[in-house]
C-alpha cells in the first residue's frame, strides 16, 4: 500500500486531507496526518479576541472533528524529515515511510529575533496577538488599560495575514471610542513598509482610512531593539518611538523542523514552485500554505485556493502526468475597518487589489476596496464558513481558485 | 518614462528605479547617489556590487539577508545609506525595488 503523509493539521493540512481522502482511498492509498497538538485554532479569531468580540471557545475545536474517518491522525512531534530516504522521524523514535509528503506546518512568530522584544515587558506592556496566549493576555490588558500611547507595529515582512495589524489599529480606534476613552489614546501604526500596505492602490485607500481615524503612521521603520526600561522601540537608523502599550507582530518564520531537516531557507520557509506547489528540491514533496516561500500572502484564503490546485496536481503526480503550474497567488481578504464595517480585497501575483464588485461583476454584493457593512457581515460569516465549509474542503460557490479579472476596475 | 542620467537617456519607473539593468553604468549610480545626497565611497561600492550580484542570481533582497551576508551589517548599511537603505541602495545599483513585502 502506498502512503501519503501530511505534516500539520492546521487550515492547509486539514483541507488537503479532506480533498484527497476519497480519490486516494479508491486508488488504495493510505493517508496519514501528523500534528503535535490536539486542538485546531481558528487563527483569524485572534484578531477579535483582544477586543472581547470573540470568546476562546469560538476559536478552539478538536482537530479530530475535522479529519475524515479514513485518514489516520497521529498526535506526535516530528523530529526530522529525511527527504533522501522518504522518512518522517518522530520524537518518540517511530518513523514513517512516505511515497508523497505534503508539508503544511505553517509559520509562527519568533520574537527572539529582535533584541529586547521578549524582555522584561513581554506580556506586561509588549504583546503579540498572533498566538492564542498572546491574544488572550492582550485582552486582559486592554480590559483594564487606562490609555496612553498605543503602538501597533510590524517587525519585518513577510508576515501571516499582512492586513491583520492594520485591522488591529482600526478595531482599537472603535474599541476605545465605545469605551469613551479614545481621547486618552494615541494610536501609532509603525511599519517597515513605505505605507499601510504592500500594493499601491490598497495602500492609498488604507492610508486614507488611517488618517480618517486619527491614527499616525510611521513608515520605513526597521526595528533594531525594544528598549524595555524606557519603553520605546528603536530602529537601525536611530529613530525612536515611545509606547505605553506595544502590540507587535514579531518576525514570522517557518517551523524549526525545516532547519533540522535542511529543507528551509533563512526563515525556514521551503523553496517551492509558485505555480505547481511542488518542492524545488524533491519531486515527491509538496508544500501548502504558510510553510512555502512562494510570493503570495500567508493567509487561509491562499491555502484554500492552493488546495484546489494541489489536489489536482497530486492526482496527476500519482498518474505520472505532468503537473499544472496554475496557481496564480490568488488571495481574498476581508479587512475589518471598525464600527461594524469592513472592506474586501482580491488579488494575485500580478494584479494588485483594486475597486470593483465581488463575486458577481457589476453586482456584488460585496464591494472591493470600499468600506461597507455588507463586507463586515461577510467577515463575521466567515467564521461559520471556516469551520463548516472551508476545512472540509468544500468548494465555495462562485469563488474560483484563480483570480477573476471581471468586475475589477483596473487601469 | 525616460530620464537623462549622467548625460544618457535611461528608462526609469515613476519612483526612479531603472527598468533595465543593462542601461546601468558606474556614472549612472554616482548620479543617482548624488540625488540622494550620498557620496559613494569604496564601502558603498562593495555593497552595491553585492546587491547587483544577488540580483543577477535572482535572489530576493531583504534587509535581513544583507545583515547576514557578511558584506555589511545592518547598522553600517544604515550608516552608508540613511533612512531607507535597501530602497536607496537598490536604486543606485540599478536593480528593481525589492518586493520583500507581500
Amino acid at each position: 500500500m502506498k502512503r501519503l503523509v501530511i505534516l500539520g493539521a492546521g487550515t492547509a493540512g486539514t483541507m488537503m486531507a479532506n480533498h484527497l481522502h476519497k480519490d486516494l482511498g479508491k486508488k488504495g492509498w493510505e493517508i496519514d496526518i501528523i500534528d503535535e497538538r490536539e486542538e485546531h485554532y481558528y487563527q483569524p479569531g485572534y484578531l477579535f479576541l483582544p477586543f472581547d468580540i470573540y470568546e476562546p471557545e469560538d476559536i478552539i475545536k478538536p482537530i479530530k472533528d475535522f479529519i475524515p474517518k479514513d485518514v489516520r491522525l497521529l498526535t506526535d512531534k516530528i523530529e526530522k524529515i529525511d527527504a533522501e530516504k522518504n522518512l518522517v522521524k518522530m520524537q518518540n523514535g517511530d518513523q514513517l515511510h512516505y511515497d508523497i509528503l505534503i508539508i503544511a506546518t505553517g509559520a509562527k512568530i519568533a520574537p527572539e529575533e529582535v533584541e529586547g522584544m521578549k524582555g522584561t515587558e513581554w506580556q506586561k506592556s509588549v504583546f503579540d496577538f498572533y498566538t492564542f496566549e498572546g491574544a488572550l493576555a492582550l485582552r486582559n490588558k486592554l480590559r483594564e488599560w487606562k490609555g496612553g500611547r498605543l503602538v501597533v507595529h510590524i517587525t519585518e515582512m513577510p508576515i501571516k495575514c499582512p492586513v491583520a495589524p492594520l485591522e488591529f489599529a482600526f478595531l482599537s480606534d472603535s474599541y476605545f471610542k465605545h469605551k469613551h476613552m479614545r481621547d486618552n489614546v494615541e494610536i501609532t501604526y509603525v511599519t517597515p513598509l513605505s505605507g499601510a500596505f504592500t500594493k499601491p492602490k490598497a495602500t492609498a485607500a488604507l492610508d486614507h482610512l488611517l488618517h480618517e481615524k486619527n491614527i499616525t503612521i510611521e513608515s520605513d521603520f526597521a526595528i533594531a531593539e525594544v528598549d524595555n526600561e524606557n519603553k520605546k522601540i528603536i530602529d537601525y537608523g536611530g529613530r525612536e518611538i515611545p509606547f505605553d502599550l506595544l502590540v507587535t507582530v514579531p518576525t514570522n518564520k517557518g517551523d524549526e523542523l525545516m532547519e533540522r531537516s535542511g529543507l528551509g531557507d533563512d526563515l525556514n520557509y521551503i523553496p517551492t514552485n509558485k505555480g505547481s506547489l511542488q518542492s524545488l528540491h524533491y519531486q515527491n514533496i509538496f508544500v501548502l500554505g504558510d510553510a512555502s516561500n512562494i510570493p503570495a500572502s500567508k493567509a487561509g484564503s491562499v491555502a484554500h485556493f492552493e488546495a484546489e490546485i494541489l489536489t489536482d496536481n497530486i492526482l496527476r503526480f500519482i498518474n505520472g502526468e505532468a503537473l499544472k503550474e496554475e496557481f496564480d497567488g490568488h488571495a481574498n481578504c476581508f479587512v475589518e475597518t471598525g464600527n461594524g464595517k469592513a472592506l474586501l480585497i482580491d488579488f494575485n501575483y500580478t494584479h494588485e487589489p483594486v475597486e470593483g464588485e465581488f463575486p458577481f461583476p457589476g453586482v456584488g454584493p460585496l464591494r472591493l476596496l470600499k468600506e461597507s457593512r455588507m463586507n463586515h457581515m461577510g467577515k463575521l460569516a466567515f467564521k461559520w464558513i471556516y469551520w463548516n465549509v472551508l476545512l472540509k474542503g468544500t468548494h465555495i460557490p462562485f469563488v474560483s481558485a484563480t483570480m477573476q479579472e471581471a468586475g475589477k476596475h483596473f487601469t | 518614462m525616460e530620464k537623462i542620467i549622467a548625460g544618457k537617456p535611461i528608462e526609469v519607473n515613476e519612483e526612479g528605479y531603472l527598468k533595465n539593468f543593462s542601461q546601468w553604468s558606474k556614472e549612472t549610480g554616482e548620479e543617482i547617489a548624488k540625488e540622494a545626497n550620498i557620496n559613494l565611497s569604496p564601502r558603498h561600492w562593495e555593497v552595491i556590487t553585492y546587491l547587483q550580484d544577488e540580483y543577477k542570481k535572482e535572489v530576493p533582497l531583504s534587509i535581513r539577508k544583507i545583515g547576514k551576508s557578511g558584506v555589511v551589517d545592518i547598522k553600517e548599511f544604515y550608516a552608508l545609506f540613511p533612512n531607507a537603505p535597501l530602497k536607496t541602495a537598490t536604486k543606485i545599483a540599478g536593480v528593481p525595488k525589492p518586493a520583500s513585502c507581500i
